[in-house]
């Protein structure tokens, strides 16, 4: 699995981290560990296109995480165990600080943490680093704009009406 | 052929393709829209949903087609034509008209493999690949062109493929032209095509217009998120309705997970039930006995099912050779409205960068527009944040090109190989080699100056952290230092092809030029994965073409 060579490389690891934890949030197949990345990700991610401070943004963000939980049982097997596996070790603090730099937790990052952290990913020569900063960057981002509320901001109508 | 078809002047298209969506429209709102499978269904098909099944099934029918995309459609209804009973298995789910929502949030889970989101194995490229009943077919933009002749000559002179010749198949494409209506487009196109023809023709690069495969089509735009109004003229609604109105039987969500090989034949085809989510295994089990059995998965699955089956590979070519069309996007923001959402999806492009070196050449590339639709847009829109924000909010005024690279027929561009998972499914490794790249430099230097030459003002190459350009020489500037490497440059793939390719010599291809596997007699290859290179143009008409004229070989073989 792609990640876990992020793991092997390191050598930081157990075999029990590549096990994703089982709670689950919602009807989606993200692991309590992924909400939490998620939530700190998310607004990093979408920043400039979430709306501002207040109820609304905190809808956005968690309807964004509950599609990347819907979306995540769409995969194949091969391909929601590898994603599920880069929570567990991006819960993982040595590795969370490793491979992206970030010594605030997850719960108390910033949204600057979290841009700095994605950056280091996304620049990383490493190109397991560049997949995960995919991975995060695809799931994001077809969650967000596959929802209706994020359309008026961009100027897409929706499909036509056909009657 | 690939030689422009009619040639407007550009500043007639773009005039006219503002106002076409809502003509269109409004031209077709008194007709109701029949769905054509609900009334099937409602009228008696055999179809089975194999993830409601309390039961395993053995079922026998004269042929077994493994797939219902391009091929599997085509020779289903092609035997079912000839008299014989024919069983269709499909790992999708059958979704239809009154299903397609045009929301990419339902379509990509329910139409596409692994929710379009299917990669190969270093996840440098993603393909959008159907899997659904219709397959390809369902999905897809409409795009319908006859095999270039220069890859017909390359297939003929490198492989010793005879009798595949432009006049040897030419009356096999009149037949499914006519039969899949597959005509001149002559509405204007959408304003996100006609700008590849603006930007052409003001850098004096020949185009054309591209033939679509639609019967009454209102340009709505949605094409590959399955067509609302059945104008698309797909499997889904051509030949699998006709051949279940004759008595074929269908069984979705089922994938196909073995030919059991005896001696030189295949003796049974094991299939397992799919979950209704269609992307994890059920328990129950189908199991098939035919006197034929077709692999028409498509490219990817077919060389994957071969594997699995373990039939003979005497020369280890089986899975090799898969080709991707390695494609790269640019991104253009026009004064302008452009609303590359709405309107037919694709309707021009440019074959200059194909013609102007032969086939085993530095690389070709085809110049397209696809459709912009939000999760396509920003999935593929590289970086994160407020830059990422800032191009999605002018979604209006993007403009978007591809280049689809013609890989297959030189030494530095020899496409992927297909190996088995743990699970048996497949994984797909390419190697983006130096060759490739060089092409994607200069596909990124094309698709700007075009887009430039346009009107655009600002022009992003999908490429690294995702910079813009104001001027097409500071693109080209750019474009010029770019380091290009698997991952730094978001590249895509919809056409997926060869794996077990057809040829008359036993080392070199899977199949003999009548579709028959080499030294499995009864198993037959009808779909993309038989080409032994890509095709260098949206190839499913040439897999509609070949798979008609093989099944009506095979029909002839089993009525003989």
């Amino acid at each position: 699995m792609l990640f876990a060579g992020i793991l092997g490389a390191l050598a930081f690891a157990t075999a029990r981290l590549l096990q994703p934890t089982p709670a689950r949030h919602g009807a989606g197949a993200l692991s309590k560990d992924g909400v939490d990345i998620m939530r700190a990700l998310v607004p990093a991610l979408l920043a400039g296109a979430l709306p501002p401070p207040g109820a609304a943004r905190d809808i956005a963000i968690a309807q964004t995480i509950d599609g990347i939980g819907v979306a995540m049982r769409g995969l194949a097997p091969i391909a929601r165990e590898e994603l599920a596996s880069l929570f567990s070790l991006l819960a993982f603090a040595p590795l969370r600080i490793g491979l992206g730099g970030m010594t605030a937790s997850w719960e108390e990052a910033s949204v600057a943490d979290a841009d700095a952290f994605l950056v280091r990913l996304q620049s990383s020569r490493w190109t397991q680093k560049r997949a995960a900063y995919d991975a995060l960057h695809q799931i994001t981002f077809a969650a967000w704009y596959a929802n209706p509320q994020s359309w008026p901001a961009i100027g897409y109508p929706g499909p036509p009406r056909l009657t | 052929m690939t030689t422009p078809e009619t040639r407007a002047t550009p500043a007639a298209l773009t005039a006219t393709a503002a106002g076409t969506t809502t003509l269109g429209r409004l031209a077709h709102t008194a007709a109701p829209i029949v769905d054509p499978i609900r009334a099937g269904l409602l009228d008696g098909w055999r179809v089975v949903d194999a993830s409601t099944l309390d039961r395993d099934l053995v079922l026998e029918a004269d042929v077994v087609i493994v797939g219902t995309g391009a091929g599997g459609g085509i020779a289903a209804e092609t035997l079912c034509d000839a008299g014989l009973t024919v069983l269709m298995i499909e790992e999708g789910p059958l979704k239809s008209s009154s299903d397609f929502h045009m929301l990419e949030r339902e379509a990509y889970r329910d139409l596409y493999q692994e929710s379009a989101a299917r990669k190969t194995a270093d996840k440098a490229i993603n393909i959008l690949q159907g899997r659904c009943v219709g397959g390809g077919t369902t999905v897809n933009w409409t795009s319908s062109f006859r095999t270039p002749e220069p890859t017909l000559a390359y297939w003929a002179s490198t492989f010793g493929i005879d009798g595949f010749g432009p006049r040897d198949l030419a009356p096999w494409f009149d037949r499914v032209e006519q039969r899949l209506g597959v005509a001149s487009w002559t509405t204007a196109p959408n304003a996100n095509n006609a700008a590849l023809a603006t930007g052409a023709e003001k850098l004096g690069l020949p185009w054309g217009t591209i033939r679509r495969n639609v019967r009454g089509c209102w340009n709505l735009g949605y094409c590959g998120l399955g067509c609302p109004t059945n104008a698309k003229q797909s499997m889904l609604v051509t030949t699998i309705p006709r051949a279940l109105s004759r008595g074929a039987t269908l069984v979705t969500r089922a994938r196909a997970q073995r030919f059991v090989i005896r001696g030189d034949r295949v003796d049974a085809l094991e299939c397992q039930a799919m979950d209704a989510s269609g992307t994890t295994p059920a328990s129950r089990r189908i199991t098939v006995h035919a006197r034929a059995y077709v692999s028409a998965a498509g490219a990817i699955n077919t060389p994957a099912l071969l594997l699995r089956s373990h039939v003979p590979d005497p020369y280890g070519i089986l899975g090799l050779r898969t080709f991707l069309h390695p494609t790269v996007v640019s991104a253009a923001l026009m004064p302008g409205r452009i609303d590359g959402f709405s309107g037919a999806p694709q309707t021009i492009f440019s074959d200059h960068f194909l013609q102007m070196a032969p086939p085993a050449g530095p690389m070709g590339f085809k110049l397209e527009a696809p459709p912009v639709h939000p999760v396509l847009a920003a999935i593929t829109l590289p970086g994160h944040g407020r830059q990422h924000a800032a191009w999605m909010q002018r979604l209006p005024r993007m403009q978007v090109l591809i280049a689809l690279l013609r890989d297959g027929f030189h030494p530095d561009a020899i496409g992927g190989r297909v190996r088995l998972a743990d699970d048996g499914t497949p994984i797909l490794d390419y190697a983006l080699t130096p060759y490739i790249f060089d092409g994607v430099r200069r596909a990124f230097a094309a698709m700007a100056a075009i887009q430039f030459a346009a009107g655009a003002t600002s022009v992003q190459p999908v490429h690294g952290a995702g910079r813009s350009y104001a001027g097409v020489d500071a693109a080209k500037a750019a474009i010029g230092g770019f380091d290009l490497r698997p991952r730094a440059t978001p590249i895509v793939s919809a056409h997926v092809m060869g794996g077990a390719p057809l040829g008359p010599d036993p080392r070199h291809a899977v199949i003999d030029p009548a579709g028959r596997h080499h030294q499995i007699a009864n198993l037959h290859v009808f779909d993309g994965s038989m080409f032994p290179t890509s095709i260098g143009a949206n190839p499913q008409l040439s897999i509609y073409a070949i798979a008609a004229r093989l099944a009506t070989g095979l029909a002839q073989r089993l009525r003989g």
